[in-house]
């Protein structure tokens, strides 16, 4: 047997047995060191006679590549036990609670009108705002209400000042005024935002929000504002079918004036939309007055057109299910939790409305 | 307005039914508010009288009474009313008995240890009247009464009618036949009007002075003679019980009966107690008079007074005054009918803040060619029943009334409406509704009925066209989906960034009052001027919010009462800075209170403290868009924050518009507001100071370039004077060179042990690396030292050896 033989044999032996790290590194070091077994076969490679030299050459190689490849496979058995122990044990009890987190919410009524605006923005309505604080003027006089008419004492009007010329405005239909008296026609706004009246019970709040919408255009007509009113109902309320009531009313800005109600049913105390016999108020609107547009130098012969106006609260309490209008702004922290919105769940025209 | 089919079917002839009525009413512009049936239960409620009443021996305000029921026994009834007293008559609910204002059935039950076989009941209780101020008191004539049902058998629903103020004509039963009728629900019946046959003149004087302002146009009366007032027959009584008015005496009733009958306001003077005669006219300064309500009144200039020799008799079409009033011996009265423009009524009850029956009819506008119909009604009834002699009718006028004109062009209807209706249908709409109509060549001349007053233009024929035809025919026209113009300007959609921008990092939006108490205001307001509410619901909310920490604190405390103490809130919304429009600006404002991880198995409990919530501003003003290495930070806040900890950023070192606030809310104010709190850490970002940039998302990507030569990390330790800030040291570091110098860190802040007095370290970590050329320890050991330098000459520091 030639020494090369000798050594692999002997090598192959050991390298079987059990070992730990250090025993196959001075295997590794007693074959491959500087005067290791196989290093010193290499040096002897030119002493070798030319015709056995090729032969040797290539056998020592296959060896040293087998002894090789064996202690690597040793060192990573070694290695994998013991972190295999380690890892057993670094055992943790993963029911144990993750790293505390907050959840911020998004107010129902902000959501809303986000979901309102997305839904306008389809068909072309840009959003306006107002003062909060408005003269008299832009929220009686302008919208055909003047001082001595008796719809003024439906507006339990917050005054700022004994003259009664400053006010918090009513309903944001003075922002009608500003949209028309800043721009020239067409217009197709909608304009949310906080609007006050000095009464407060169960059903009312001293402030609460409403959105107006305004077009004016060419002959835009009631079928016009029929139309728009029905997208925007069934769009909002997530529902192919919706049942809608148009009642005469009056407000002293619009001619002929509406009030829309949509059908409605309980079901397990909760109100369905769109089905049932039962009729729920939601909105007014009308036919923009004459005399609103001559206020603001529209010329009414040219242009007509619809304006509505919808309470926001009201809206966000029948589509999520909200009975007390009080709690909207009684910041109870629990009430903020249930009924707020995940800050990421964004109202879009692609994604939809809601989840 | 309340009505019953029963009372309709005196103007109206139909077969049709309730239902249909009462859906018809809806479509026709007359809103059902709510339909109550009267009858159900009411043979419960009986005329009574208190025989006894002695105070409860176990409760100052309530009365024991014995009730005459006409029953053996007195009831033992206990009652709480000033004015239950002995020998009231008054009306009495046995337990068992559902009281129709609360829908609560009544039981025997004891009250403070006395017990009570049923209840006295006020007029509110019973939907008589609004009167809620003690029990029903009935006139003596009810004596005979006792026992008896006070309510007759009604089969006739009560409906309540929301009356729109542009329809004083729906406030009388024949004006809601009569739109009824035009609507195809039956037929108006004429009504068959009793004049006055009379020979003898009207001899009291009356006149209307011509001046200016007068409130009176017309004045209409007739003196009715030797009359004998009495209880109403049964008809009117039950009439008037039917929508829930409570019957009083016949002229009492008759006049009320012609007033929801036509809508026709009329009121009875006793004559012998008018001095001479009547003049119209305006008061004078400081007049004085009381009114039937009891109450004196001061008047101001140029109210419309009915008056006499003496003084005031009356305010014309709100209310009368006592000394000229019936009464049950009266015998001779003066019956008026007159018009009172709107404007003046509305002026003179506004100011007297008074609200009556006949105010409101007339502030709407009362018929004023129904002054003889009125008087015709009223003063036969009145013969009829009390009998009496009626003289000649005397109407005196300043002013006719003009017949309006309205020339209609048909073709307008379909502009507004969007849907056809021949001519021939719009004449008949408007003849039954009163118009009289000639049709011209290109449109109608239309006369417009008297009792119309809300009719004066083109637009006003439409919607009587559309409301009469139905609302129903108009064809939905579906929207066009297309846009020419953007939905949000940039404002608003920063105004939504924040808004979930702040949400998301654990804050509950809330949204408060725009007003609030002006004690906590004053905390906030600093030398902003107080804007108040005139009329405010309470004084807790009496004035217009100078910051919305007022509000906030008020409920971070209202919530820690609830049992939550680690909370974070915030609003976006409007504080205001002056009483005109406009004077507002929109503030994100933030609280966060309690601790980090309160009771965790993991991490550390601690308060949250100011550098929570300037993560949270900072990192919401870099999501916004703002580069945070031109932010500038200093510590010069408002005085509601703690002087020490808190700051404002500026988003450039302009410095021009403050960004936002944050910081620990002053102790003091938690002191006195008495919250007691871990911390309480407020923030304020104003959104009209934020700039905008003029580059959309797209044009703000520049140039991608990343450097792959060899970066390294360095460390510097400083020692620098305590008011010396970190921002200045990385300031003068970053000024050293931006090519090579980024990632700079504050690691450590040190103040102690082998730190001077007066003296604090900060230790600093950053990156060198050029995108050039891989830097040689010269090149790096050239910029440690001018590093050094810079700092040490910009700052006063001193490198740490």
């Amino acid at each position: 047997m030639s020494d090369l033989k000798k050594i692999r044999d002997e090598f192959i032996l050991k390298l079987k047995s059990k070992l730990d790290l250090s025993e196959i590194n001075q295997i590794k070091s007693d074959l491959f060191g500087k005067n290791g077994l196989v290093s010193s076969q290499f040096k002897k490679i030119g002493t070798i006679v030319e015709s056995e030299r090729k032969k040797f050459a290539s056998d020592l190689n296959v060896i040293k590549d087998e002894l090789q490849n064996l202690i690597n496979l040793k060192i990573d058995e070694v290695e994998n036990a013991e972190i295999n122990k380690k890892l057993d044990k670094e055992k943790i009890d993963i029911t144990l609670p993750e790293r505390p987190f907050v959840r911020g919410k998004i107010h129902p009524v902000s959501q809303t009108i986000d979901e309102i605006s997305s839904i306008f923005y389809e068909i072309g309505f840009s959003v306006e705002e107002g003062p909060d604080v408005e003269n008299e003027y832009n929220n009686f006089t302008a919208l055909n209400t003047p001082d001595n008419h008796p719809a003024r004492d439906m507006h339990d009007t917050f005054y700022l000042d004994e003259k009664k010329q400053k006010l918090l405005r009513t309903h944001t239909s003075p922002v009608q005024i500003r949209t028309m008296l800043k721009d020239k026609p067409p217009f197709k706004i909608i304009a949310p935002g906080r609007t006050y009246r000095s009464d407060s019970d169960q059903t009312h709040a001293p402030m609460f929000h409403q959105v107006e919408g305004l077009h004016i255009d060419k002959n835009i007509n009631m079928g016009h504002l029929k139309g728009c009113l029905n997208y925007l109902i069934k769009e909002f309320f997530e529902v192919d079918k919706i049942k809608m009531r148009f009642r005469p009313s009056h407000f002293p800005f619009t001619e002929p004036s509406a009030e829309v109600d949509i059908g409605y049913e309980m079901k397990d105390g909760k109100i369905i939309i769109g089905e049932g016999d039962q009729w729920l108020e939601i909105l007014g609107c009308g036919m923009v007055h004459p005399n609103v547009l001559k206020n603001v130098k529209v010329d009414p012969i040219k242009f007509q057109g619809y304006a509505f106006g919808i309470g926001i609260d009201r809206l966000a309490m029948l589509k999520y299910g909200i009975n007390d209008l009080r709690a909207f702004f009684d910041c109870d922290y629990r009430w903020l939790n249930h009924f707020g919105f995940d800050p990421l769940d964004v109202p879009t025209n692609y994604r939809g409305l809601s989840r | 307005m309340k009505i019953t089919f029963d009372w309709l079917q005196d103007h109206l002839k139909t077969n049709l039914k309730e239902k249909h009525l009462l859906e018809q009413l809806t479509n026709i512009g007359l809103e059902v508010e709510s339909v109550d049936s009267l009858s159900s239960d009411n043979e419960a409620f009986k005329i009574a009288k208190i025989i006894k009443t002695e105070k409860h021996p176990n409760a100052d305000r309530l009365k024991v009474c014995d009730v005459d029921v006409g029953e053996k026994e007195f009831k033992k009834v206990v009652c709480g009313a000033a004015n239950a007293r002995e020998g009231l008559i008054t009306i009495y609910a046995p337990p068992g008995a559902t009281i129709p204002k609360t829908k609560t059935k009544l039981v025997v039950a004891k009250i403070r240890n006395v017990t009570s076989y049923g209840m006295l009941c006020s007029e509110s209780e019973l939907n008589l009247s609004d009167e809620s101020d003690g029990i029903t008191e009935l006139s003596t004539k009810f004596e005979k009464s006792i026992g008896k049902n006070f309510f007759s058998k009604s089969k006739s629903n009560l409906i309540d009618l929301s009356i729109t103020p542009n329809r004083p004509d729906c406030l009388g039963v024949r004006g809601i036949a009569r739109d009824l009728a035009a609507s195809g629900f039956g037929k108006l019946l004429e009504l068959k009007e009793k004049k006055i046959k009379s020979i003898t003149n009207q001899t009291l004087k009356i006149k209307i002075n011509k001046e200016k302002n007068q409130g009176c146009t017309a004045f209409g009366s007739c003196l009715i003679t030797n009359v004998k007032n009495t209880e109403s027959p049964q008809w009117l009584k039950n009439k008037l019980i039917s929508v829930g008015q409570k019957p009083i005496s016949a002229i009492v009733d008759i006049t009320n009966y012609v007033m929801l009958d036509i809508n026709r306001p009329l009121h009875a003077y006793d004559a012998d107690k008018i001095e001479k005669s009547i003049i119209v006219r305006n008061s004078n300064p400081g007049e004085k008079f009381t009114a039937l309500d009891n109450k004196n009144y001061k008047l101001e200039k140029d109210m419309c007074v009915i008056s006499d020799q003496k003084g005031v008799l009356g305010l014309g079409g709100i209310i009368g005054g006592i000394r000229s009033g019936t009464e049950l011996d009266t015998k001779n009265i003066l019956l008026e009918s007159a018009y009172f423009e709107p404007r003046s009524i509305r002026n003179t009850s506004k100011k007297l803040n008074l609200d009556t029956d006949a105010k409101f009819r007339f502030e709407r506008g009362i018929d004023p060619s129904s002054i003889e119909a009125g008087l015709n009604k009223a003063a036969s009834l009145i013969k009829e029943i009390c009998g009496g002699k009626i003289s000649k009718i005397d109407v005196q006028k300043i002013e006719t009334h003009k017949t309006q004109i309205v020339k209609f062009d048909t073709n307008l209807f379909e502009k507004i409406s969007g849907f056809k209706i021949s001519a021939k249908e719009m004449i008949k709409i408007l003849e039954d509704l009163g118009f009289k109509c000639n049709k011209e060549k290109k449109y109608l001349k239309l006369t417009v009925p008297s009792w119309r007053p809300d009719i004066s233009q083109e637009i006003d024929i439409v919607e009587e066209l559309v409301r009469i035809s139905g609302f129903d025919k108009i064809k939905i026209i579906p929207p066009i989906k297309e846009r020419t113009k953007p939905t949000l300007t940039q404002t608003q959609k920063m105004f939504h960034f924040l808004q979930r921008a702040i949400a998301s990092k654990g804050y509950l939006e809330a949204i408060t009052w725009s007003f609030t108490d002006s004690n906590y205001n004053d905390y906030f307001k600093q030398t902003k001027k107080e804007i108040k509410i005139i009329n405010p619901i309470s004084s807790e909310l009496g004035v217009l919010r100078s910051s919305i920490f007022s509000n906030l604190i008020m409920y971070v405390s209202k919530n820690l009462d609830r049992g939550f103490k680690d909370l974070s809130i915030f609003e976006i919304g409007p504080v205001f800075f002056g009483s005109n429009p406009g004077e507002q600006t929109t503030v994100v404002c933030g609280l966060s209170s309690g601790k980090k991880s309160r009771l965790s198995w993991i991490d550390k409990e601690r308060d949250v403290d100011v550098f929570d919530v300037k993560r949270d501003v900072v990192q919401t003003l870099i999501e916004a868009g703002y580069n945070s290495d031109k932010f500038f930070i200093d510590d010069n806040t408002p005085n509601y924050y703690h002087p020490g900890k808190s700051g404002r950023i500026f988003l450039n070192k302009d410095k021009d518009h403050v960004a936002a606030y944050f910081g620990e809310i002053h102790p003091n104010i938690l002191k006195k507001i008495d919250i007691k709190i871990d911390a309480l850490i407020g923030f304020e970002i104003f959104l009209e100071h934020l700039k905008f940039s003029k580059k959309t998302l797209n044009d703000q990507k520049s140039k991608f370039t990343t450097s792959d030569f060899q970066k390294s990390e360095r460390d510097f330790a400083f020692i620098v004077n305590k008011n010396v800030k970190a921002q200045d040291l990385i300031n003068a570091i970053s000024g050293v060179d931006q090519k090579l110098i980024s990632n700079i860190k504050v690691f450590d802040v040190y103040e102690g042990e082998n730190i001077p007095d007066n003296q604090k370290s900060i230790a600093i970590n950053l990156t060198i690396q050029s995108s050039e050329k891989t830097l040689n320890d010269s090149d790096l050991e050239k910029i440690n030292k001018l590093i050094i330098e810079t700092v040490e000459n910009k700052t006063g520091a001193k490198i740490r050896s």
